[in-house]
């Protein structure tokens, strides 16, 4: 497997570090969720902008669809935090995490004449934190990491072999 | 497949990390939720809870048959929250209004029969006309006041006129035994509400003020705050009026279309002024003396009886006033900003500094028509500072007494207000941009199980229940006579430029250099 390797050991650990951060975050946010007692996506969907707020919030205004997509956030943020930190079945974790990254950026997206007042910190043009992490995700899609520093080193060991 | 030792070490590189996370995270966990049950228990420990008026029996028996004497902007406004509404209006609702429209709709049938109406404006009466016979049967119209009082299908009467004449019917209805609702200022006179007062009390009428916000849930629990001295000594109560526009100036639309013959001019002057008619007069009444009563009787009551109702403070011993017409140089009389000091040295509900510190307390009042920067309203104490908004905010006072301990152990943010003894209100949605000032003050909509409720009906609703029960509505005569007094105060103040004092023994307002039975005629001078 060693042999199959094109990055370097420096390129190959700063990869699995960008990874694993990325993974603490999404890890952290969904742990927070599951601690606060009550915590819904709520407000968050009805304070959607852009050209699909409409069906940010018609998800909110359902009950039983408001209860999917807090169990989808819990458990998604969860989960996908988990593989990338851990790098156990990663390339899922990247695509699953990236997109609920796209789903953050449209639901509140830094497009030209949308004012959030008090929901934002920082300053953003176009590009902000959930498009910017999106795109480390789908960068690191294209480096196996989690089969060299990650439990899919085990998992597909024979597979790589 | 084999896996060696580096394979091993290389897979579970990651989980030292995971460790740290998990330490961190529990770490903050842990100190937060402590944090958080401190704050919590303090918060719980003020034992603030929303205290929301207990619903009224039901209307029992047959319905209440109703008179309604003045159907203008006011009047249509309370037949709406008696639960018929004009077309047009349903109309205009369901095209710009739809959450009034829906609120409207879920509003509760209430066991009522309008049986008799009166208006001096043709236009204004047939519209009433239209809207109660668009129900089922079509009422009465009467052209004065009088026949209306002396129908025998006549129960209970709903005055919206003109200040003017609130009290001279108000008394005349309750000397024929009908029961009133009247609108406010209770009287435009001093002699008038005497008078009013003791027919009330020796009728055995059932008497209901028009002040609405007596059933919105803020003001009931900001009273029980102050019960609770969880403020401490409230030492100034700060309100304000804050508009801008013609609408909210009072320059209303005067009917041009509609020719003289179709208002009644001479009943509407009848045994006060010989006056040539007047489109002004009539229809913008708010703007004259001798009609309508300006920023005191008009605004000022809103507020005073909303604090009267939360501190019990009662009637002023001293009123001062100044204000001029600044905004809106129309021809009108009455100002269109101004300020009203009124003094409470006596007033005090308790305290968490040493005895005998502290007693009195001073309310504020200041109006612009001018301007619609929302100025807080706020009941100040020494511990903390309450916040009436359609919501009910707390602020802990950094300086406070009673908090000194809770703010050093840093349970408790000065710039962060307690919140939440209310019903989250969302009016935003349901009010034309005009109604907002009203819906900030809770004057318009309150919550009960989780509906919007127009408080209006609510008021109504109240009165017309215990009309069948024989209990007492919330906003007595005695109510009326504290806010009536006090609105009178204010503008004896501002006329004379003098501090105006009440005199409790003899139940008088007494004016500098101004004997007592001039009084009135001191008021609608202009």
């Amino acid at each position: 497997m060693e042999k199959t390797r094109f990055l370097s050991n420096r390129q190959l650990l700063s990869l699995s570090i960008l990874r694993i951060l990325v993974g603490w975050h999404l890890l952290y946010e969904g742990v927070t969720k599951f601690l606060t007692p009550g915590w819904s996506a709520y407000g968050y969907l009805m304070s959607a902008e852009g050209f699909l707020s409409g069906f940010f919030q018609s998800m909110a205004s359902d009950a039983t669809i408001l209860e999917i997509v807090n169990l989808l956030n819990k458990w998604g943020l969860l989960l996908i935090g988990l593989g990338l930190f851990i790098g156990l079945l990663t390339r899922l974790s990247i695509y699953s995490g990236a997109l609920l990254l796209l789903f953050y950026y449209l639901a509140h997206p830094p497009f030209i004449g949308i004012e959030y007042g008090f929901l934002t910190e920082g300053n953003y043009l176009l590009v902000d934190k959930n498009l910017i992490e999106m795109a480390v995700l789908l960068a690191l899609s294209f480096f196996p990491t989690g089969q060299y520093i990650g439990l899919d080193r085990i998992i597909f060991k024979n597979q790589v072999n | 497949m084999k896996i060696n030792r580096r394979d091993l070490l290389k897979s579970l590189a990651p989980l030292p990390l995971l460790g740290v996370f998990g330490f961190a995270t529990n770490w903050d966990y842990r100190i937060n939720k402590k944090e958080k049950i401190k704050k919590n228990s303090f918060i719980n420990d003020l034992n603030i809870h929303p205290q929301i008026p207990p619903p009224p029996p039901p209307i029992k028996g047959k319905p209440v048959k109703l008179g309604v004497i003045g159907t203008g902007i006011r009047g249509e406004q309370l037949m709406w929250g008696l639960g018929f509404v004009h077309p047009d209006a349903m109309a205009y609702w369901k095209k710009n209004l739809p959450e009034k429209l829906e609120s409207f709709r879920q509003q509760e049938k209430l066991n009522i029969k309008i049986t008799a109406i009166c208006d001096l404006f043709d236009f204004r009466a047939n519209q009433a006309m239209e809207t109660l016979g668009n129900g089922g049967e079509e009422p009465v119209r009467y052209k004065t006041y009088e026949e209306l009082l002396h129908k025998a299908d006549v129960e209970a009467v709903i005055i919206a006129t003109s200040d003017l004449w609130h009290a001279p019917i108000a008394t005349a209805a309750a000397k024929a035994g009908k029961h009133v609702y009247v609108e406010k200022p209770l009287s435009h006179k001093v002699n008038e509400l005497y008078q009013l007062k003791k027919t009330v009390e020796q009728s055995g009428i059932t008497f209901q003020l028009g002040h609405q916000q007596r059933q919105h849930q803020s003001n009931y629990t900001a009273r029980e705050i102050l019960n609770k001295n969880i403020a401490g000594h409230i030492n100034l109560i700060q309100a304000s009026t804050n508009r801008n526009s013609d609408n909210g100036a009072w320059q209303y639309y005067t009917y041009p279309e509609h020719p003289e013959s179709s208002i009644d001019w001479r009943n509407y002057i009848k045994g006060y002024y010989d006056l040539p008619f007047s489109r002004e007069h009539f229809f913008r009444w708010r703007k004259y003396w001798k009609f309508g009563s300006g920023l005191t009787g008009d605004l000022l009551t809103h507020d005073y009886d909303r604090m009267n109702l939360i501190t019990g403070m009662g009637i002023p011993r001293y009123v001062t006033a100044s204000g001029g017409i600044y905004t809106h140089r129309d021809g009108r009389n009455v100002p269109d900003v101004m300020q009203v000091g009124m003094e409470f040295p006596e007033y005090f509900k308790g305290s968490s500094q040493k005895s005998g510190k502290e007693k009195g307390m001073s309310f504020l009042y200041s109006a612009t028509l001018g301007n619609r920067f929302s100025r807080e309203t706020l009941l100040m104490g020494h511990d903390a500072t309450l916040e009436l908004k359609n919501d009910l905010l707390l602020w802990i006072d950094k300086n406070s007494t009673r908090y000194q301990e809770v703010l050093n152990q840093g349970l408790v943010d000065v710039n962060e207000p307690i919140r939440g003894f209310t019903a989250e209100n969302d009016v935003d949605a349901i009010t034309s941009a005009t109604a907002q000032y009203f819906a900030n003050k809770g004057l318009l909509y309150d919550y009960r199980d989780e509906k919007l409720v127009d408080i209006t009906h609510l008021h109504l609703k109240e009165w017309l229940s215990c009309i069948r029960s024989g209990n007492k509505p919330s906003c007595s005569i005695n109510d009326g006579f504290e806010e009536a007094i006090t609105s009178l105060m204010a503008t004896l103040a501002y006329k004379t430029n003098q501090r105006v004092e009440w005199d409790r023994q003899q139940q008088i307002i007494q004016v500098p250099g101004v004997p007592n039975n001039k009084l009135d005629d001191l008021l609608i001078k202009t």
